[in-house]
């Protein structure tokens, strides 16, 4: 490794000399150890690109493990909550993974790249715990974090921006499925995931290849509206889609000072990725007791009265009794509706849903106003395009 | 003659933070030193014309900010300024260093594994729950496990429950942490022994133990406990160097019509009908109050200032037994120009501000088994800072100073020999050949060098074996057994004589929480009520 | 049809027989499966030279608990002593030794140290008694709603308070402490410090300056055996015989016991321990399997790390259990005479460990991966008072060295003669002539008792006997109750509570603990 690394705080993406000439607000945001584009020209506009035209958001940051090896399908399958071994070659998951006590350590999604070949990508750092629980099994696991250069591209064209590159192999890419085209004499593999909760694909690339990749698509991209998004915008869909964010909306239980904040995937609202009945996995034990019992607490999705974001905002019920706090919040533009996660306390949020109220504090002109706003627990995704999952995917 | 209501023996910076806040409560406190200069183990001296020496304590992280705050140190111009990390130099030309920046912090030990980097995260946040559980007790009276009083009772509860909150998980590794060597602790996370070693440095600061010695981690714990603005960790110098600590103490306890003498070395105290009445002065001079509380360590209080009669068999014998060896000695230095170490980059200076030479835990082991057959290590540890590159008051501009903590340094030297002399003499050049393994001018540049051996330091301060934490920090003199099982809570087997010295919980480093503790106690008995808005008395 | 039991023992150790005894005498159906030709784990009798046996693991019997003589009725078995209560001869470096048995001491002492020696030696023996009860108390789980764990907890902090409060008070403060910091306040006398030094620190990595030493001192003086606490015993026949008293409880009690029959494999049916596949391939049931191998064995290799959780895998992986304890075994041509000693003494336990400063020097290299340049050692001449052991007119040497760490530099293939050579050198020092009559020998490594006794890194105690290993956190927490993250699945060895030691208590809790559990 390079020894003067400590001159800057941040790393540059592969990408750095292409966002970094498109980033005409300069601002900056820190990524897993990169600077990253908060913003390119205005939040709204990149918003409204990823709902209306096309996207490229940069994902180079985003955390990469390789898994190879004749166990890897068992080692990942003892790793995470959902049965592995029916993810065929060319398919991805999103799935979860626990800590002994069944409290989430991170989520992400997975490649099988082969009978023997898979690939993790996920936000948070997870290598000594995917190292720990490679004992005993005959697996590899190596970060290639800085081995892919990634993009995401988003949006109701992001299907014909594809096409206008010459990838035809999409007409039969499902949602979650991967495929694999020439570009520029390496490969790219394109997979039909994001973050978006609409039409779009994630593009994983040879660092090398980068700026090659961006310029072509932007070239083919104009016309069809494609435009960089920062992750100001991003932030914004990932809520409407109903994507939680770790060290967002939920501790990772291993960093967790106070060790009673980490969540169970039940608590997530994510249980539907717990399969108990596939054998003995990470957190198995603890999740069948918490099956049992029933979840402390619910990670909930809210459309707040009122238009101002509620974010940090104390979750009353029958506007006295204090029951969660909301972890992420956003007005949403398409749905015109003031969405947020929050994190209740049960029975709030399971058994009890009615009268539950939100303490939003709004800035008006250097004076805080504080208001009691109902909220209505409302179903994930919020927002749900059918483009996302007709196939071969439309020319929206 | 003047009769007080309290009298403290020994301005350090316990007895200093003790009489503050007892004068704060609207007590009459007079505070006797035996030096001709206040601060006890935190000082600020010019001992080479020109410079300023931190000459025993020289960093400060473990002040608790409460008592800063209570006892309006700021205004009385005490500023400490935090600095980053500390560097560890290796024998192959490499260093690790720690940086302030997570990110450049995770790239500088990946630099060295990968692994490590991303273990470190998973290490600092179990020391951060370690922290939290035991930063609130700092404050506090231990309870008397052994006690069925209610007091004791209620206080054992407070624990049981904040020890119960930490739940099933966390208690274990409460329970484990509180036991174990920083050595196997470090094992749990780490591959890189550099990295272990570069770590393990505050497990054995200032204690007899070695880091492969169960009890090192608590150590550790100790030392990391402190905070600069609520960083947990950090630490800082004081401006114009740790006298600034004491001297704004002093300031603040003037402030509020406090008293002190100096070269006013108490022979013994006064004790009529089984109560402490005063102390009588070296001199002969005497003086009077209702409560004499001793700063010095709990052998020279029990064993030396007080006649043992008035002292049960039982106590005294375990007095006796208190650990309180010393085990390091220190070098302060007078540099005529910053001295160049060809490892570290050149355009990053702060990298040299706290440097270390240990690159394993086997050395650091062996330099322990050194002080264990009495003699100071050949290869040994250090904690080595230069101030002036953050302090540009302690030394002439240009010029620097550097303080080097040395461990390991034995009290007493095998087959009798003395500190004093040339024994003293080849300690300091084992130092300083240390240092100048990795950095090939710094000889030259050494206008002036103080050498501190345990035995120094014991007569300069009064510390007993030059212990610099008035006691070993072991869990068999830690909490309710620190300094005798049944007095930990400041008071003695005399009536009206209390402690507030680092012999007492929760033990040393300039804290001034014992100090601030012993201070609650008195008040109690006397039915002073102090200051209601005072943090450090809340516990 | 494969065979069905309701309870499967992996291992015919003293704790696997003494579960095995207690749950056939509660009317379960036992089978007791031993990997070597005979039973006894660490505790047996061996032949290491045509003719010569030996205690080939442990060699003094110190713990073995009264229930467990009692309840197994072992005395009827067969169990005898040659001696109940051995003197211990503690060997200076020049000629000089102390003889201690009981609360006296016959050597040269300084004035008043007699005292002090009855006077502490009084204090730590009432000290251990008190916490005997803790032994058999399955330790709890912390911070639980279960009743059971409450109670377990309120049983043990009311057995600590029964000590009253200066007792709780010198226990709570000595108990952090290192052996040497509380022999040197208490006592002068070099030799006599060194000697029960050795009691503190033997089979486990500490030095008497390591905190901790005092506890596992006093763990050692919670044994009895004959009703005499602290005494030191020979059985007839050799260690073996306890095993083989144990064995005969067994069979009488109906337990099944086959030998040579090795386990390779915990078989978990519906995340359910439901058998065992031996490494021949034959599968037997059993409702509940109950491992007497150490936590690492029995959770990483016969289990293995997929059927548990990571975290506790990666707890089981850090277990830190390195022995550092050789056996050397001699046979010898004739009685040995050691400079001073009488042939009284010669029966007694001799100890080499002449100083504290002497065993800590021998500690010091173990933490660097080296063994002792000048080992402390613990010998026995067995076949003096019992000739079944060694041909008529020869005699059987019996050390116990320390210190010799499992993870060598260099590895014990190269040094193992080395050190045995060293070793018999060192002898020659104190025995003049040992050499010449050394007919055979037979050196065990830690490496060599992992090989031949199945404990992982060769550690007497199946895991380090430190604080932060012990009560509810022995082996680990998650498995510190017998009972394992595996449903059926349980743990009787001195990898558990209270821990090592020719006790029989980790096999008997156990036993309870599943009679419990079925209700």
């Amino acid at each position: 490794m390079r020894k003067d690394h400590y001159k800057s705080a941040v790393e540059e993406t592969p990408f750095h000399r292409r966002t970094a000439a498109a980033n005409h607000t300069n601002l900056w945001g820190r990524w897993a150890g990169f600077t990253t584009v908060s913003c390119y020209e205005e939040v709204e506009r990149e918003y409204f690109a990823i709902r209306n035209a096309a996207t490229l958001f940069d994902l180079s940051p985003m955390i990469k493990y390789k898994v190879t090896g004749p166990e890897a399908e068992a080692y990942l399958n003892r790793l995470v909550t959902r049965d592995i071994s029916k993810l065929p070659v060319g398919r991805v998951a999103y799935c979860l993974w626990c800590d002994d006590e069944g409290k989430v350590l991170d989520d992400g999604t997975l490649f099988r790249l082969s009978q023997d070949d898979f690939r993790l990508c996920c936000q948070e750092r997870n290598l000594p715990w995917l190292q720990d629980a490679a004992f005993g099994f005959d697996v590899d696991v190596e970060d290639i974090s800085s081995q892919i250069a990634a993009l995401a591209l988003q949006g109701p064209t992001s299907a014909s921006v594809l096409r206008a590159l010459g990838v035809s192999e999409i007409d039969d890419l499902r949602p979650f499925n991967f495929t694999q085209a020439f570009f520029a004499g390496g490969t790219l593999l394109i997979s039909r995931t994001g973050f978006t909760g609409d039409l779009g694909y994630e593009l994983w690339v040879d660092p090398l290849l980068a700026e090659a990749l961006w310029d072509r698509l932007m070239e083919v991209g104009a016309p069809l509206g494609l435009r960089p998004i920062g992750s100001q915008a991003l932030d914004i869909v990932r809520l409407e889609a109903g994507f939680i964010v770790t060290n967002v909306d939920f501790v990772a239980a291993n960093q967790a000072v106070r060790r009673n904040r980490g969540r169970s995937p039940f608590e997530l609202g994510l249980g539907r990725l717990v399969d108990l009945k596939k054998g003995h996995f990470n957190g198995r034990r603890a999740l069948l007791r918490d099956s049992k019992e029933g979840p402390k607490h619910n990670l909930v999705l809210l459309d707040i009265q009122g238009n101002k974001a509620a974010e940090g905002a104390i979750i009353y019920h029958r506007k006295s009794r204090e029951v969660g706090h909301v972890t992420s919040a956003h007005w949403s533009p398409t749905c015109k509706t003031n969405l947020a996660f929050a994190s209740l306390q049960a029975p709030y949020g399971s058994e009890i849903t009615d009268d539950i109220w939100a303490q939003v504090y709004t800035l008006k002109e250097l004076k805080w106003d504080k208001v009691m706003a109902s909220c209505q627990i409302v179903p994930r995704p919020y927002f749900n395009s059918v483009r996302r999952q007709v196939t071969p995917p439309g020319d929206w | 003659m003047k009769h007080y209501d309290v009298i403290i023996i020994g301005a350090g910076h316990n007895g200093l933070t003790c009489a503050c806040y007892l004068a704060r409560a609207g007590l009459d406190v007079l505070v006797l030193e035996r030096n001709d200069y206040i601060g006890g183990a935190a000082v600020s001296r010019e001992l080479y014309p020109g410079w300023t020496y931190s000459n025993c304590s020289y960093v400060c992280s473990l002040l608790r900010p409460e008592i800063i705050r209570d006892l309006e140190l700021p205004r009385h111009g005490l500023q400490v300024t935090p600095y980053e990390g500390g560097t560890t130099l290796t024998r192959d030309g490499d260093y690790l260093a720690s940086f302030g920046d997570h990110d450049i912090h995770r790239r500088e030990i990946a630099r060295h594994n990968a692994r490590d980097a991303e273990a470190y995260e998973l290490y600092s946040t179990e020391l951060k729950r370690q922290c939290r559980f035991i930063k609130p007790l700092l404050l506090r009276t231990p309870p008397d496990p052994t006690s069925f009083k209610p007091r004791d009772i209620k206080e054992l509860l407070y624990l049981g429950k904040r020890f119960g909150d930490l739940g099933e998980a966390q208690m274990y590794e409460t329970l484990r942490f509180w036991s174990m060597s920083i050595s196997d602790f470090l094992d749990e996370y780490f591959e890189s022994d550099l990295l272990k070693a570069h770590l393990a440095g505050s497990g054995i600061i200032g204690t007899a133990l070695g880091p492969c010695s169960p009890g090192s981690a608590y150590v550790l714990l100790h030392h990391y406990m402190g905070e600069v603005d609520g960083n947990i960790g950090a630490w800082g110098f004081a401006r114009g160097g740790m006298g600034a600590i004491t001297q704004a103490m002093a300031r603040s306890l003037q402030g509020h019509g406090g008293e002190i003498l100096m070269s006013a070395g108490v022979e013994q105290v006064l004790v009529e009908n089984d109560r402490a009445v005063g102390v009588c002065l070296q001199n002969g001079d005497e003086y009077r109050g209702r409560m004499v509380i001793s700063n010095m360590d709990a052998k020279r209080t029990f064993l030396k200032a007080l006649d043992p009669q008035h002292l049960p068999d039982d106590f005294l014998k375990i007095v006796e037994r208190f650990k309180i060896r010393g085990s390091s000695g220190k070098l302060n230095i007078a540099l005529d120009g910053l001295p160049d170490f060809p490892a570290l980059p050149k355009d990053n200076p702060s990298l040299s501000i706290n440097l270390h030479f240990t690159d394993s835990i086997e050395r650091m082991e062996r330099a322990y088994d050194d002080w264990k057959r009495g003699t100071w290590s050949k290869d040994p540890y250090l904690d080595c800072l230069i101030p002036t590159l953050i302090d540009p008051t302690m030394a002439p501009p240009g010029k620097h100073y550097m303080t080097v903590f040395v461990q390991y340094a034995p009290p007493y030297l095998a087959n009798g020999e003395s500190w004093d002399g040339p024994n003293r003499e080849a300690f300091g050049q084992t130092v300083i050949d240390q240092i100048s393994e990795h950095s090939p001018n710094f000889r030259d540049l050494i206008l002036h060098a103080e050498v501190r051996s345990p035995w120094d330091l014991e007569n300069e301060v009064g510390l007993t074996e030059g212990n610099i934490f008035q006691g070993e920090l072991t869990m068999d003199q830690l909490l309710f057994n620190r300094p005798v099982p049944g007095f930990a809570q400041y008071r003695t087997p005399v009536k009206n004589l209390y402690l507030c010295g680092s012999s007492a919980h929760p033990g040393g480093g300039v804290m001034g929480a014992p100090g601030a503790n012993a201070a609650r106690e008195v008040m109690r008995d006397l039915g002073v009520r102090g200051p209601a808005a005072m943090a450090g008395l809340r516990g | 049809m494969s065979e069905r039991y309701d309870s499967l023992i992996i291992g015919g150790g003293h704790n696997g027989l003494v579960c095995a005894a207690t749950l056939a005498q509660a009317g379960q159906q036992v089978l007791v499966l031993e990997a070597r030709e005979q039973v006894g784990g660490a505790a047996v009798t061996e032949e290491f030279a045509p003719g010569f046996k030996v205690s080939s693991c442990a060699h003094l019997l110190y713990q073995l608990h009264p229930q467990v003589v009692t309840d197994l009725k072992l005395k009827d078995h067969g169990l005898t002593f040659v001696n109940p209560d051995l003197a211990t001869i503690a060997i200076g470096s020049d000629g000089d030794f102390l003889r201690l048995h009981g609360p006296e001491i016959w050597g040269d002492l300084p004035e008043g140290e007699l005292a002090a020696y009855q006077a502490l030696r009084q204090r730590l023996l009432k000290m251990a008694a008190a916490l005997r009860p803790l032994l058999t108390m399955p330790p709890p789980r912390l911070g639980t709603a279960g009743t059971a764990d409450r109670h377990g907890l309120l049983k043990m902090g009311w057995t600590l308070r029964k000590m009253g409060q200066s007792q709780l008070r010198d226990f709570l403060r000595i108990a952090g402490m290192n052996v040497a910091d509380l022999l040197e306040d208490e006592l002068s006398a070099s030799l006599l410090k060194g000697a029960l030094a050795w009691d503190g620190v033997v089979g486990s990595h500490a030095g008497p300056r390591s905190p901790g030493t005092v506890l596992s001192y006093l763990y050692r003086l919670t044994g009895q055996v004959d009703n005499r606490q602290g005494a030191i015993a020979q059985p007839v026949g050799g260690m073996g015989t306890v095993t083989r008293a144990m064995l005969e409880a067994c069979q009488a009690a109906g337990v099944t016991v086959q030998a040579n029959a090795p386990v390779g494999q915990i078989k978990v049916q519906n995340d359910r321990a439901c058998g065992v596949v031996l490494t021949d391939g034959r599968e037997i049931r059993a409702n509940a399997v109950i491992s007497n191998a150490d936590p690492r064995h029995t959770f990483l290799d016969l289990l293995g790390a997929r059927h548990l959780d990571t975290g506790f895998v990666t707890r089981i992986r850090r277990l830190r259990a390195k022995g550092n304890v050789s056996k050397l075994h001699l046979a010898l041509d004739g009685t040995p005479s050691f400079t001073g000693l009488s042939a009284r003494d010669l029966a007694g336990r001799l100890l080499i460990s002449p100083s504290i400063d002497y065993l800590e020097e021998a500690f010091n290299p173990a933490k660097y991966g080296e063994f002792s340049r000048s080992p402390a050692m613990e010998i026995t001449l067995p076949s003096l008072q019992d000739a079944s052991l060694a041909p008529g007119g020869k005699q059987v040497l019996s050390a116990t060295l320390c210190y010799t760490p499992y993870a060598l530099k260099g590895g014990w293939e190269v040094m193992r003669e080395r050190l045995a050579d060293q070793v018999i050198d060192q002898l020659e020092l104190y025995a003049p002539g040992i050499k010449a009559q050394v007919i055979d020998r037979e050196i065990l490594t830690p490496r060599d008792l992992e090989m031949r006794f199945g404990m992982a890194g060769g550690h007497w105690h199946h895991a380090e006997m430190a604080i932060d290993q012990l009560l509810m956190m022995r082996p680990v927490p998650g498995a510190a109750q017998y009972a394992t993250p595996v449903a059926g699945l349980y743990l009787c060895g001195a990898g558990s509570h209270p821990g090592g030691g020719v006790m029989g208590v980790a096999g008997m809790n156990a036993a309870h603990t599943i009679l419990n559990d079925k209700g």
